[in-house]
């Protein structure tokens, strides 16, 4: 049976055998279940890339500015071969070696995938706010030290609104990359989406109606989050508005 | 008021200034003119160390500021800056960008910066624009709200670096009577400027500079009318 003949049993024909697939055996708490680690992975992946990411930008910009400091010098190495070990190798790679080395004696697989992908996306997220933070231009932090305010209340009110706004995008697609990086996570033996679809195609015969599935449900949540990055945008926008 | 002792900067080979003397009086409106690459704009961004001197000093109400046990931050509450890309923050109302820094530091709470913010908006005919964005605003528009923003400081000393150099021409006028009016009311001005007009109407006193030095400075009357210096003489018959 060729695949366009399976996609309109899949959308007609076929509902009665979709619905023993899925919801068989309680199958359909699989999915469910897997839904909700893929969920929880991408949740505080997201938050730990975030937070690694700007500290680590913050590390940079503030090194370029201050060359002359030791410890930022120190610590702009360290950020510096963060983001080259991190980029250089793969994730799944990243992922097996901190279950089976780094913390080989821990059995909280959750906690050992969410570090892992969090530290991941760190890097990527770093390089993309290091960018969207050189190109607010350098007048802006001028205006802001020569009224009298700090560094650091330059850095949160004036410059890295600017900043975000302008890379919200590119932040968006790294998000999606980082949802969609969590299907790995069945490598550790953890049942997020991806590996509950394989287990109901090993228990039923039935590859088609699982992994589409679990596609069309990776596509539903990647589409609610660009849904929710474009209302962002829009909003930050709002200055953009002349009136 | 602002004592300079001998201020030398250098970027990299580029000897930009080469020993500033000079003493800035309270009440003063001081008018730094000169060919480009003279220094001007590096000796205004000094004062509130926008640039780090090479070396010299400079006291500011007895207060060493190149000092680096010298808090720059409280220094810069007292001298008011504009630039000639007014740097207003385009992310943030008119209404935010004026009162960010007299709140956020703590020198006033909302209300009272608000309402500084109205005053000081009145007194530039824009109040019309408290939550516009600067997006929204005309180049003159945008300097008169940086000097406004400057103002809500209450600052002791304004530092102008060149601030109508990139206005439409007809915008030219608007702020330098926004800056007319502030030197009517005593406030110790430095301005880098090219408006000659300005500099003899409302200066107190012409600085100027060439490479790096005060080749020549007087009362606008005398300076205007008897250059000593050859390359003053020079400058001023291409740009009178």
């Amino acid at each position: 049976m060729n695949i366009f003949s399976r996609i309109i049993e899949f959308f007609s024909g076929g509902f009665s055998r979709i619905v023993s697939v899925l919801f068989g055996r309680g199958r359909w708490m699989l999915i469910v279940n897997g839904l909700k680690v893929t969920l929880l992975l991408s949740f505080f992946s997201v938050i730990i890339g975030t937070v690694i990411g700007t500290v680590v930008a913050l590390i940079k910009v503030a090194y370029v500015n201050r060359p002359k400091s030791k410890v930022l010098k120190a610590l702009n190495t360290v950020a510096t071969l963060y983001v080259n070990v991190v980029r250089g190798t793969p994730t799944v790679v990243q992922l097996l070696i901190m279950n089976f080395v780094v913390f080989a004696s821990s059995s909280n697989m959750i906690l050992i995938a969410v570090l892992t992908f969090g530290i991941n996306s760190g890097a990527y997220v770093s390089e993309v706010m290091r960018a969207g933070i050189n190109a607010v231009d350098y007048g802006q932090t001028e205006a802001g030290r020569s009224l009298g305010l700090s560094e650091y209340d330059t850095m949160k009110e004036i410059v890295l609104p600017q900043a975000i706004k302008n890379i919200l995008p590119a932040l968006g697609n790294e998000f999606i990359t980082l949802i969609k990086e969590t299907s790995i996570a069945g490598y550790i033996a953890l049942q997020d989406l991806t590996k509950a679809g394989d287990l109901i195609r090993f228990a039923t015969y039935e590859a088609f109606i699982p992994l589409i599935t679990v596609a069309l449900i990776y596509l539903v949540i990647v589409l609610g989050l660009t849904k929710l990055v474009s209302m962002l945008e829009r909003r930050l926008a709002k200055s953009d508005n002349r009136r | 008021m602002i004592t300079v002792v001998d201020l030398h900067k250098s970027f990299g080979d580029n000897h930009v200034l080469r020993g500033i003397n000079d003493t800035i009086e309270q009440g003063e409106k001081v008018v730094v003119i000169g060919p480009s690459g003279g220094g001007k704009s590096t000796f205004l961004r000094c004062l509130n160390l926008l640039e780090r001197p090479t070396s010299g000093q400079i006291i500011f109400d007895g207060e060493d500021i190149t000092d680096p046990k010298c808090n720059i931050n409280l220094v810069r509450r007292r001298m008011g800056m504009v630039f000639q890309n007014f740097n207003l923050f385009p992310h943030l109302t008119i209404r935010k960008n004026i009162t960010l820094a007299p709140v956020k530091l703590g020198l006033m709470n909302r209300e009272e910066a608000d309402a500084r913010c109205d005053e000081l908006l009145k007194r530039v005919s824009l109040s019309q624009k408290a939550e516009a964005y600067p997006g929204s605003l005309s180049g003159g528009q945008k300097q008169r709200i940086a000097i406004v923003r400057s103002l809500a400081m209450n600052p002791d000393v304004m530092l102008f670096d060149e601030p109508t150099s990139s206005l439409d021409p007809e915008m030219v006028g608007e702020v330098l009577d926004v800056m007319r009016e502030l030197a009517l009311s005593g406030m110790t001005m430095v301005v880098v400027t090219h408006e000659m007009g300005f500099a003899r109407e409302v200066g107190t006193r012409i600085l100027f500079m060439d490479r790096g030095i005060i080749l020549e400075q007087n009362t606008p009357k005398e300076f205007f009318a008897n250059p000593k210096e050859e390359r003053t003489k020079e400058f001023l018959s291409k740009v009178l």
